[in-house]
């Protein structure tokens, strides 16, 4: 198992909790256990779109239950003999492993996992500044030398969390109080992305795009834009440092 | 073939409640801030390795730049030999 892993450091561990949620893709080769033709793998790979059921694996980290998860895309790429080549996308918490066995069990033969590599995880894919530790190690070592630029490249702000959250640009003026853990009012909001749903999970960032903190909308977007007072989001998570913003209240 | 809308292919428009200036003084846009902010407020894209756990290499990670804390988005092999969660 290799492939996109985001690693938090230190203040924007905070985040976390933004990524959890975040689609995965996946790039596997199965293997199937007896000769299948070709249509049939290509049909039944198919079934595997969309909301399927899974009970979790004996040794996994959530309680052993059944429940469903969305599988966005299953594309076989390639088939060599008994090996499949696929690329999957797949909302959080979907057992690869699980599926591939459930598939082989759909075509009579049963199949296995052989590789499997992580190619997206929420906004970072392996187009997005992904870094082996042998290169993080050497970009440290420049550093030190007085070379910032390879560290500098090497690592994403943590607003990359949260790029595919809806956000909130909120007023200078309301950063301090919600950094001191006060909710966000309708009138501390400068800008919002469209199509926001009351229960969502929300970025809530400054006019510089800095996260101040992660929030659950309240109220519609369509809300935030007409009224005149009351709570447009409730702050889940401060991010930003306290003091960044002066207070304005 | 079968394709269902996938959350990182969501587009969304920006809409403006009000317009508002932000005062330079305060904050700072994040592709600018100065290495040492970069870290503290940064991620890092690990291509994972076969053979450690996620948690392993978080470790690594930690002791590479010298950080109190670091985290990871998404377990890739928890158990190693055994079933990964998305």
């Amino acid at each position: 198992m290799t492939g996109v892993l985001p690693i938090a450091l230190q203040e924007s561990t905070k985040a976390l909790q933004a990524l959890l949620a975040g689609g995965k893709e996946y790039i596997c080769v199965m293997k199937l256990h007896g000769d299948i033709e070709y249509e049939k793998v290509i049909r039944v790979f198919k079934e595997f779109v969309g909301e399927i059921y899974q009970r979790p694996p004996l040794r996994s980290s959530v309680k052993r239950q059944v429940r469903t998860r969305t599988v966005y895309y299953n594309h076989v790429l390639q088939i060599k003999e008994r090996n499949v080549l696929f690329r999957m996308g797949c909302q959080a918490g979907t057992y690869v492993r699980k599926i591939a066995h459930d598939i082989g069990e759909v075509l009579g033969c049963g199949a296995h996992i052989v590789e499997i590599r992580r190619t997206r995880s929420g906004f970072y894919t392996e187009n997005n500044s992904l870094v082996t530790l042998h290169d993080l190690s050497d970009a440290y070592a420049y550093w030190k030398e007085g070379d910032e630029q390879p560290l500098s490249s090497s690592i994403l702000p943590m607003e990359t969390a949260v790029e595919l959250l809806p956000k909130v640009w909120v007023k200078d003026s309301a950063v301090g109080a919600i950094c001191h853990g006060a909710h966000l009012a309708v009138p501390g909001i400068s800008k919002l992305n469209s199509r926001i749903r009351e229960r969502d999970l929300l970025a809530v960032i400054t006019l510089k795009d800095e996260l101040v903190a992660l929030g659950e909308a309240q109220i519609s977007g369509e809300k935030m834009v007409e009224e005149d007072h009351g709570i447009a989001a409730k702050t889940v998570r401060v991010i930003m440092a306290v003091n960044a913003y002066p207070k304005a209240w | 073939m079968k394709e269902l809308t996938h959350p990182w292919r969501v587009e969304r428009e920006t809409l403006t409640r009000s317009e508002a200036e932000t005062d330079p003084k305060y904050g700072c846009q994040p592709g600018s801030r100065p290495l040492a902010e970069h870290i503290r407020y940064g991620f890092v894209n690990i291509d994972k390795p076969a053979g450690p756990s996620s948690h392993e290499v978080t470790a690594w990670v930690k002791r590479i730049m010298g950080v109190n804390h670091a985290g990871h988005g998404g377990t890739l092999e928890a158990h190693k030999a055994g079933e990964i969660q998305a």
